[in-house]
C-alpha cells in the first residue's frame, strides 16, 4: 500500500476507465475522489455502482458533468439527469437487480466466473442469459464483474491500509474493494496501526493499493 | 380514514413478534407507523441495516445512518449493520420473513409488476426483484385502481418483477389472497361490499360465501 495525494491518485485514472464506486444514494461514496474526477475532467467513464445518487451528490456530480459513457446500476430513479441522458442516448445504462449486482461484483473479486440466482427468472432480466436448473429449481447464470479501479470510502483506515466502515456507509465498499484491478481508498480518519482491532478490520490492508492522504 | 392509512393499518396486523421485515418505499413505509403495541419486529433497510428506527428529530441525524432512499433514520437497540452482499443474502436466502412492496399491477395468478412502465418510468428495479424472489412472504400495498382502472388485472401488461406468486394484496377496498393460485377475496374494507370489490376488479375474483370486514 502507498499513500498518495488526492490529485495524484485521480491522475492515474485515464479517460475511458471503468470504475467501481462505493456508496448507496451517495452515503459512503468517496466524495473527494468524485470532486477531483470532475475537476480533472475525466471522461468516457464506465461506472459500476448501486445507483447514480441525485444531482449534486456523489456519483450525481459525474452525471451532471457529463463524464459517464456507461452506467451499470440497480437504481437511477432519484437522478432525473441520468434518465435524461439515457433517453437522449448520451449514456448507456444497464439496470441490474441489486442483489445480482453485488453478487456479480463479489464473484469478480472472489475469483468466481459468476453466480446462479433465482432473481429475474422469467422476467426481462433473463434476456440473453443462460437458465440453469439445479435440483429442479431455475437460476440465471450471472457473470462476474470487475473494473480497472475500485474507489472505496471507509470510516477508519490505519497507516497500513486496513479499513473499517461506519453504519450504512459500508454498503458496496468492502465488496468493490475486492474487484478493482487498482484499489484506491479514502477514509474519514486515518489512524495509527493497531487502533483498529484485528476483529474490527473489514477490508484487510493488502487489498488496498493506494490510500489517499487526508488534509 | 384515507386509502393509504387503511392499507398501512391493515398490513401492520400481519406483523408478528420476532419477524424480520423489509418495507419498500411509498405506502409500505407507512406500515412502520402502525405496528401493534404488543408486537416487536426487526425492520431491515437493504442498504445494510437491521433494527431501523424512526426518523430522528432535527439535529439528531447522522450522515452514515440512512434508509434505502438515503434519508436519515435511527437504529434501535440491538441493531446491526452489514454490507450489501450480506443484505441481499438475507433477502434472497429466505431470512426475511415478510416484505411489503408497492405495486403497479398484480394479475389474477398473483404475479406482480412494480418496477417499470416502458417508455415512461424506468427507475430500475433496485432490490424489488430479489425481495419478491426471496422473502418468505410477499405483501403488496397498493391502491385498488389508478385513474379508474383496476390494478388487479387478468394478465400483467407491464414487465413482471418475478414469476413468484405474491401472498397478499391489500388495497383500500379489499384484502386479496392467492391461495391455490387463484385471486380470492378474503376481506373487504369497512363499508365496502364484496360486489363493490368485484365491480372494481378486472381479474377474476373467487368470492367465498362469507367475507369478513377488515379489522383496523
Amino acid at each position: 500500500m502507498k499513500t498518495i495525494a488526492l490529485p495524484d491518485a485521480v491522475d492515474m485514472i485515464p479517460d475511458g476507465a471503468s470504475l467501481l464506486i462505493g456508496g448507496f444514494m451517495a452515503v459512503g461514496t468517496p466524495e473527494r475522489v468524485v470532486d477531483e474526477l470532475v475537476r480533472q475532467g475525466k471522461r468516457d467513464l464506465t461506472v459500476i455502482a448501486n445507483d447514480t445518487a441525485m444531482p449534486g451528490k456523489g456519483i450525481g456530480k459525474l452525471v451532471s458533468a457529463g463524464l459517464i459513457k456507461k452506467t451499470i446500476a440497480s437504481h437511477i430513479g432519484l437522478n432525473p439527469e441520468t434518465q435524461q441522458q439515457m433517453i437522449a442516448g448520451e449514456m448507456a445504462v444497464d439496470l441490474v437487480p441489486q442483489g445480482t449486482l453485488i453478487e456479480r461484483i463479489r464473484a469478480g473479486g472472489f475469483g468466481l466466473g459468476g453466480v446462479l440466482t433465482p432473481t429475474g427468472v422469467g422476467t426481462i432480466v433473463e434476456e440473453g442469459k443462460r437458465r440453469i436448473e439445479v435440483d429442479g429449481k431455475s437460476y440465471l447464470l450471472e457473470t462476474a464483474l470487475r473494473a480497472d479501479f475500485a474507489l472505496v470510502h471507509a470510516f477508519l483506515a490505519d497507516y497500513s491500509g486496513n479499513l473499517a466502515y461506519a453504519l450504512t456507509a459500508r454498503n458496496f465498499n468492502p465488496v468493490i474493494a475486492m474487484a478493482g484491478n487498482t484499489v484506491i481508498a479514502t477514509a474519514e480518519h486515518i489512524v495509527p496501526v493497531g487502533v483498529i482491532a484485528p476483529d474490527h478490520v473489514v477490508t484487510p490492508a493488502p487489498i488496498i493499493d493506494y490510500l489517499i492522504t487526508n488534509q | 380514514m384515507d386509502a393509504q392509512t387503511i392499507i398501512a393499518r391493515r398490513i401492520a396486523r400481519e406483523l408478528r413478534s420476532g419477524m424480520l421485515v423489509n418495507l419498500g418505499i411509498g405506502i409500505p413505509t407507512l406500515v412502520a407507523n402502525y405496528v401493534p403495541a404488543n408486537v416487536s419486529v426487526f425492520f431491515q433497510s437493504e442498504n445494510g441495516l437491521i433494527g431501523t428506527g424512526p426518523i430522528p428529530e432535527e439535529g439528531m441525524t447522522h450522515p452514515t445512518l440512512t434508509d434505502a432512499g438515503g434519508r436519515p433514520v435511527s437504529a434501535l437497540p440491538g441493531a446491526s449493520t452489514f454490507d450489501s452482499a450480506m443484505s441481499f443474502g438475507l433477502i434472497r436466502g429466505g431470512h426475511v420473513d415478510m416484505t411489503v412492496l408497492g405495486g403497479l399491477q398484480v394479475d389474477e395468478h398473483g404475479r406482480l409488476a412494480n418496477w417499470m412502465i416502458p417508455g415512461k418510468m424506468v427507475p430500475g428495479m433496485g432490490g424489488a426483484m430479489d425481495l419478491v424472489s426471496g422473502a418468505k412472504r410477499v405483501v403488496v400495498a397498493m391502491q385498488h385502481t389508478v385513474k379508474g382502472k383496476s390494478k388487479i388485472v387478468k394478465e400483467c401488461s407491464l414487465p413482471l418483477t418475478s414469476l413468484r406468486m405474491v401472498d397478499l394484496v391489500v388495497t383500500e377496498l379489499a384484502v386479496i389472497a392467492f391461495r391455490e393460485g387463484q385471486a380470492t377475496l378474503i376481506e373487504t374494507a369497512p363499508g365496502i361490499k364484496p360486489e363493490d370489490v368485484v365491480r372494481s376488479t378486472e381479474a377474476q375474483l373467487t368470492v367465498p360465501a362469507n367475507v369478513p370486514e377488515m379489522q383496523l
